[in-house]
């Protein structure tokens, strides 16, 4: 069943990104479409191996571009960058606590989207960079950090209801053992 | 080792694959971005299902009586718009007569053709969204979209089953324009000030006190993309350029690019 928790993430993946290009009026309301690819790589980064999460990315990143207008392939950087990141430094950061997980979410729904933006602004046409761009990367922001702990506390479950968990220890411990005879 | 061996893997493989995929030429990466567009086919299909449901239910249960003064309605607008298609069939017969004479191409009818916005832009960058009309119904780069009685966009990039269509505003959809009442010209160019769809900006007009808020824009057919005199929206306020060259304004899209589900395609 190791293969249920990628399949899930990438489903989630999906779906996900073709809510970005429905709802018009919540859209309109928060300014941004609300994306939560990034809090879904922080959970990769996490909970799967670095090949996941490049798959993840660039994946993700080319049905992100192929449902917007800018450059084919721009996505996938910031968004590998962000899980690679993670993955490498993972040992490092807090990963249990869900305040963690909301910072973790925060940063890469900051992050992500402001070095994609950066990239567009490398190319010949120039997207929109102004004063609502704050705005935008704030809601992005506190999208993907309410979207990580949910991604985590969703998809440990589902691990833990279809995948076979580790055997604990046990009872014996050989520092305990009673040896007869002479040593 | 074997970690560290992973990783120089991946951030490989990932450079390699984003400098090809970011060098690609345009139609490649139009047709390659047309074809990852099409895993999501099947979403598309059951959104437009669930909507078609819900239109014929709601139709089940409307009032005969609605129907009867709907259909009312819709006679007498249907009899007057006939009645103006003859006086303008009149002109237009007329026009293609004196362009004739003046040796130019006479202009024909468009034919307009209904097609359903299927998905917006995933991003906050651009003002682009799909739609269910692709080459196999005649799609072409540069059609004109028109929707609420004004200019919508154009086609960017066509695929089999949709295209991807610039909204004006976009970078990608640069629009010449003339104030109706001045015949003052300018540039409607991508947005750098705002990002409210409604709204879009238009430069480049010369340095006259006579545009004023209210005024109507209309497409000026300069630049060989968008048909002449097609409306576009209303002036809302006017301020002079940085350096005082020429005049900007804001202008107020007639058509109302927030509520679009569906847009008409201008077929030559």
């Amino acid at each position: 069943m190791s293969w249920l928790s990628p399949a899930m993430l990438f489903l989630v993946a999906w779906l996900a990104i073709f809510a970005q290009t429905q709802f018009p009026l919540v859209r309109d309301f928060i300014g941004t479409p609300p994306g939560i690819l990034p809090a879904l790589v922080v959970y990769a980064a996490f909970t799967h191996g670095i090949g996941t999460v490049t798959s993840l990315a660039v994946v993700g990143g080319l049905w992100l571009d192929a449902l917007s207008g800018s450059r084919l392939g721009v996505s996938i950087g910031p968004l590998f960058a962000v899980g690679f990141v993670l993955h490498a430094r993972q040992h490092l950061l807090l990963r249990e606590q869900r305040y963690a997980q909301f910072w973790l979410g925060f940063g890469a729904g900051v992050v992500a989207p402001l070095a994609t933006g950066g990239l567009l602004q490398l190319g010949a046409r120039q997207p929109y960079f102004g004063p609502t761009t704050t705005f935008q990367l704030i809601v992005s922001g506190l999208f993907n950090g309410l979207a990580c702990p949910a991604a985590f506390l969703l998809f440990d479950r589902l691990r833990s209801a279809f995948e076979y968990q580790a055997v604990g220890p046990g009872p014996f411990r050989a520092d305990r053992e009673i040896k007869r005879g002479r040593t | 080792m074997l970690k560290r061996t992973h990783y120089l893997a991946a951030l490989g493989t990932v450079l390699l694959l984003v400098l090809v995929l970011m060098n690609l030429p345009g139609p490649a990466a139009a047709r390659l971005k047309l074809a990852a567009g099409g895993f999501f086919l099947p979403l598309f299909g059951a959104v437009a299902g669930s909507q078609s449901f819900v239109d014929r239910a709601s139709y089940d249960i409307l009032p005969h009586s609605t129907l009867v003064s709907e259909m009312q309605r819709l006679e007498r607008e249907n009899a007057a718009l006939k009645l103006a298609a003859a006086q303008g069939a009149d002109a237009i017969a007329e026009n293609n007569r004196l362009r004739t004479q003046l040796g130019a191409l006479p202009r024909g009818p468009w034919k307009p053709r209904l097609c359903r916005l299927v998905a917006r832009d995933s991003s906050t960058w651009w003002r682009t969204a799909l739609i269910d009309y692709g080459t196999r119904d005649g799609a072409q780069i540069n059609q004109t979209i028109v929707a609420d009685g004004g200019l919508v966009g154009r086609i960017s990039a066509v695929g089999y089953s949709q295209s991807q269509i610039a909204f004006v505003g976009d970078a990608d959809c640069g629009v010449s324009v003339t104030v109706a009442e001045t015949r003052d010209l300018g540039v409607i160019k991508g947005s750098q000030t705002t990002t409210d769809a409604g709204t879009a900006e238009l430069t480049m007009l010369q340095n006259c006190p006579q545009v004023m808020p209210g005024h109507k824009v209309v497409t000026s057919g300069f630049g060989g993309v968008f048909p002449h005199g097609l409306p576009v929206g209303t002036i809302l306020d006017t301020r002079p350029s940085a350096g005082g060259l020429y005049t900007g304004a804001r202008i107020r899209l007639f058509a109302n690019l927030n509520r679009l589900d569906e847009v008409w395609v201008l077929q030559p």
